[in-house]
């Protein structure tokens, strides 16, 4: 028994579990719905909340659907839902190039989407996906309903504009236009393995030029951001090697990256300029 | 801290065990239920030693607490074999020695039974993928991908 010792809530509906977790947010009270960055941190007692408030019963946190062109994640839909042709369009079609390189098959189909916005780890592929997509987290407590714009959600590694007594119950998403192009890779050192850097894209092509271009870097700074300069250098450009080029050169100079005992900055920068080219290049194919 | 009493569900067979919030299923099975076929490997999350079915879905038992499969249906190795006969991935691993120390073996058998009984015409690419989420130290990694594409085959001739 790794974990420290802590009390246990099983609430059945949302409601509930607002109540619950206004009572004991103070005392380090924490949601878990999968589970699969939170126990592992317990495991290490890196995290020791007195109070787990476990959503994974609440039937109504299932919802995965379009709606009114927006995509609709309930807190408690898993990794493992977002299999090609589950979502329609580029959407689901990002979502389910993302997918498989979360963890493994075992995690995802235990750890929710929700969830991973919840932990808000830099390396996260939904992380960087919600911002891509300009994701809406909607927050409930006691006090009502809060929308958040994911440009206003992190903060830093690991840490959110959520307040204490705040949950997850949703993740909303304004759907791509039908022709929207989308890539994404990654570079890690092992399969599954926390990403060094990574880079989602999304544009459109008309009439040879790159329209409403879309970059997002994850993994190379405390949080994903959306990269302002190399969405400007796409933009309007016909879309190929130089344009994807100039687009991965301004990713490259525009991240501050993190830097750890076995990358530094310079390294970690390489990564995020070959990143952008071969998501754009992969948007392409 | 809570303690519960639950009811769990394992190999078909009904259990009503008294643990503490903090327990992981992976301890529960070993320390109150006497199935130690689940191996206690890192105990983060990383090995897959400890892979247990719940629900069908393959589950990391050291990242759920016992509490969390109250009421739920489990699998575990021990329930592998029907009536002495092995299931088709147990004779695989076997045949094409896909054992060395067989620290791992619980884990994968019961990842790959997971995976192929949810999706049973995956490609080799996708059992590869599947096989990647667990770690065998002794890295004996080509047997075991070899015992699994034959199970494969057995087991959808069987259905």
């Amino acid at each position: 028994m790794k974990p420290a010792p802590f009390t246990y809530h099983r609430p059945l509906n949302i409601d509930e579990a607002a109540r619950i977790l206004a009572d004991v947010a103070e005392h380090d009270g924490r949601i878990i719905a999968g589970g699969q960055s939170l126990a592992p941190m317990m495991a290490f007692r890196v995290a020791r909340p007195q109070h787990l408030v476990d959503i994974d019963e609440i039937v109504a946190l299932d919802v995965l659907c379009i709606e009114d062109a927006t995509l609709r994640i309930g807190a408690r839909v898993r990794h493992s839902r977002f299999v090609p042709g589950a979502i329609a369009g580029p959407t689901g079609e990002i979502f389910a190039k993302v997918m498989p390189n979360i963890a493994n098959y075992s995690v995802r189909s235990r750890g929710t989407f929700c969830g991973s916005l919840a932990h808000a780890d830099p390396a996260s592929e939904w992380c960087a996906l919600a911002t891509l997509l300009d994701a809406e987290i909607i927050a409930r407590s006691v006090r009502g309903e809060r929308r958040i714009p994911v440009s206003a959600y992190f903060d830093g590694a690991m840490s959110t504009t959520l307040a204490p007594d705040e949950i997850i119950i949703e993740a909303r998403i304004p759907v791509l236009r039908e022709e929207t192009r989308t890539g994404f890779y990654e570079f890690s050192r092992r399969k599954g393995d926390f990403a060094i850097a990574m880079a989602i894209v999304a544009f459109g092509v008309e009439n040879g030029r790159i329209t409403s271009p879309r970059v997002s870097v994850g993994g190379a700074e405390a949080y994903p951001r959306r990269i302002r300069e190399a969405e400007r250098a796409l933009d309007g450009a016909a879309p190929g090697a130089d344009a994807f080029a100039a687009a991965a050169e301004a990713a490259a100079a525009a991240v501050d990256p993190m830097e750890d005992a076995v990358t530094d900055a310079a390294y970690r920068r390489d990564i995020v300029r070959a990143a952008t080219r071969r998501a754009l290049e992969q948007a392409m194919q | 801290m809570t303690r519960h009493t639950i009811q769990l569900k394992i190999n078909e067979q009904t259990r009503t065990i008294s643990v503490d919030a903090r327990k992981t299923l992976l301890d529960a099975l070993r320390e109150d239920c006497n199935l130690t076929g689940a191996h206690a490997g890192c105990e983060h999350g990383v090995c897959g030693a400890c892979t247990v079915i719940v629900e069908g879905e393959p589950v990391r038992s050291c990242l759920m607490f016992a509490v969390q499969a109250e009421g739920k249906t489990i699998r575990t190795v021990e329930g592998l074999a029907q009536g002495g006969a092995l299931h088709p991935m147990q004779k695989a691993f076997t045949e094409q020695h896909a054992v060395q120390c067989g620290y791992c073996t619980p884990g994968f058998l019961m990842l790959t039974v997971a995976a192929l009984e949810k999706t049973p015409d995956m490609d080799d690419d996708a059992l590869r993928e599947v096989v990647a989420s667990n770690l065998c130290r002794c890295t004996g990694y080509e047997n075991i991908l070899a015992a699994v594409r034959i199970a494969a085959d057995d087991m959808r001739r069987r259905t």
